[in-house]
């Protein structure tokens, strides 16, 4: 894939009705609007409600196509960045979060010493959630998602 | 010890400069430049103070309290803060309560790694916050004591007496802790990966206050300090205090070594500073803000102030067996700026490296502690007794 094609990347949160969860929509990203996807975490049973956190790449257009697709489908969709966020008063700004931290959205700037936290890169895994000693990171998803 | 040389300043010569707004104030970051660029002989005689800073976990800590009688009198034998167990064997309405202990219906670790999500730390962190705290008491009943009972609530304001009272704070130096076993840990030094895929570190460096007088030439009984945002005093060597650890040529320990007790007002703290923490799979602890001014007496102590984080080595230690076993092992010692830089390298491995000391806020605490002296509102204190280290 040349780098203009792979140019879009984006981390989502999909959640799979009942209904859906026995079919194969997720493949079809890839067979027809040709974007490759990275599962970060899965979390499908048939006939259950199932959760699927995807990194998503291709081109911007293409990205759209399938979202839609998926849309249609059935599947609810939700930027994994929209599920996760940091109380900014409570952190201390210690580092510690960055230990676990498997996407690196969460890392130490050389310069003033601070966490930053680059949303765009969080898979919404919950890791810093449970190991951020003053509870500043604070996740939107029902506690089954985190296991 | 080293003796002074007779170029020296005296306290109360340098106190006299801050009461004047004349003193020079430096923070021990700036004091590395400093002394590189004057040297240590110039830089003595311009700088008064430099003023350090760490904000870390800090277990070894708790607050004394009293919770003033209510007729008839009691004698607590059992004394809860929002179901946090205190000590209580004290007398009449004396309790302490210790940063690590966790609430008396936490699950521990029975589901682990535990997520230990209320203790000793947060119940302090709550007080100063100006938050209600249930406090509950329990006594077997005296001739003088007949109150078997007691619930009420109380607040910072409520309480007659609240002190941070820190067996162990502060300490010189510390582990690098990495994890050479098969299995994610969960330690106090927080979470490590197997096979060496993470190194986490403590202190802050160059900034650290024990590092910027490492033989404590300046640091005793009654030195006053910043603490938790408010004043406190060092009251002595800390438990588990080593006199005599190895050093290196600047005299820097090359292994956890002096500790300082402490001890102050909770009322007049600040809650940036003063957090109750939930280390997972570890358990409750607080975090503390601690800031000591190192009076520049003569050129060795410009030259101890002026340590930079390349001349302090840390020990990387393997908490997956050695540590938990009592082996004493040192894997290799790494520079704190290679710490800094954001990986290291042990046994030929590269090793991304984890804080666990906050330096932004610890850089804050020893600006606002040179603020406060600038602004004549801190003196320093004579050392009443020493704090044994050599």
């Amino acid at each position: 894939m040349t780098e203009e094609a792979n140019g879009f990347r984006k981390i989502v949160y999909l959640s799979f009705p009942p209904e859906v969860s026995n079919r194969p929509v997720v493949c079809n990203l890839a067979l027809l609007f040709n974007l490759s996807f990275n599962i970060l975490k899965a979390d499908i049973s048939p006939r259950h409600e199932g959760s699927l956190t995807l990194e998503l790449a291709g081109r911007e257009v293409d990205y759209h196509k399938g979202i839609s697709y998926l849309k249609q489908n059935g599947v609810k969709i939700t930027p994994a960045s929209q599920k996760i966020f940091r109380d900014e008063d409570l952190c201390m700004h210690c580092g510690l979060c960055t230990s676990l931290c498997p996407t690196k959205a969460l890392c130490v700037n050389l310069d003033n010493r601070k966490v930053e936290f680059d949303v765009e890169k969080c898979s919404a895994c919950g890791m810093c959630t449970r190991v951020c000693p003053v509870k500043a990171m604070i996740v939107d998803m029902n506690e089954n998602d985190l296991r | 010890m080293a003796g002074k040389t007779k170029t020296g300043k005296t306290i109360a010569e340098i106190n006299e400069r801050i009461k004047k707004g004349k003193a020079v104030v430096l923070t021990a970051e700036e004091m590395v430049e400093t002394v590189k660029r004057l040297g240590k002989t110039k830089a003595a005689k311009e700088v008064d103070v430099v003023t350090t800073g760490t904000f870390s976990p800090m277990c070894s800590s708790g607050m004394l309290f009293n919770f003033g009688q209510e007729p008839p009198l009691m004698k607590a034998s059992q004394v809860w803060l929002n179901n946090v167990p205190c000590y209580a064997g004290l007398a009449a309405v004396d309790a302490y309560c210790g940063a690590t202990e966790a609430s008396a219906d936490d699950p521990l670790n029975k589901v682990y790694p535990g997520r230990f999500a209320y203790g000793g730390g947060h119940v302090i962190e709550d007080l100063l916050r100006g938050k209600p705290v249930r406090l509950r008491a329990k006594s077997y009943g005296t001739d003088c004591y007949p109150r078997r009972e007691l619930e009420k609530d109380v607040t910072l304001a409520s309480l007659p007496g609240t002190w941070l009272l820190n067996p162990r704070n502060c300490y010189q130096n510390y582990n690098c802790a990495v994890n050479m076993s098969g299995r994610t840990i969960y330690t106090y030094m927080g979470p490590l990966k197997p096979g060496c895929r993470n190194a986490n570190y403590a202190t802050a460096g160059q900034l650290s206050p024990l590092f910027n007088d490492p033989f404590l030439r300046t640091i005793g009984l009654g030195t006053r300090i910043f603490m938790g945002g408010g004043i406190g005093y060092v009251i002595g060597a800390g438990t588990q205090h080593n006199a005599k650890p190895p050093r290196n040529e600047r005299g820097i320990p090359l292994s956890a070594s002096g500790t300082l007790m402490l001890k102050g007002n909770l009322k007049g703290m600040d809650p940036r500073y003063v957090r109750g923490l939930s280390i997972l799979g570890y358990g409750c602890s607080l975090n503390l803000g601690v800031g000591i001014p190192i009076p520049i007496l003569d050129e060795e102590m410009a030259w101890f102030t002026g340590v930079a984080d390349a001349d302090i080595q840390m020990p990387v230690k393997d908490y997956g067996y050695d540590y938990p076993n009592g082996i004493s092992r040192t894997i290799c010692h790494v520079n704190f700026e290679e710490l800094k830089s954001g990986s290291i390298t042990v046994n030929e491995r590269v090793t991304p490296t984890v804080p666990v000391t906050s330096y932004s806020i610890s850089l804050e605490i020893a600006e606002t502690l040179k603020k406060w002296i600038e602004d004549g509102k801190f003196l320093l204190t004579e050392p009443q007794d020493e704090i044994l280290s050599m």
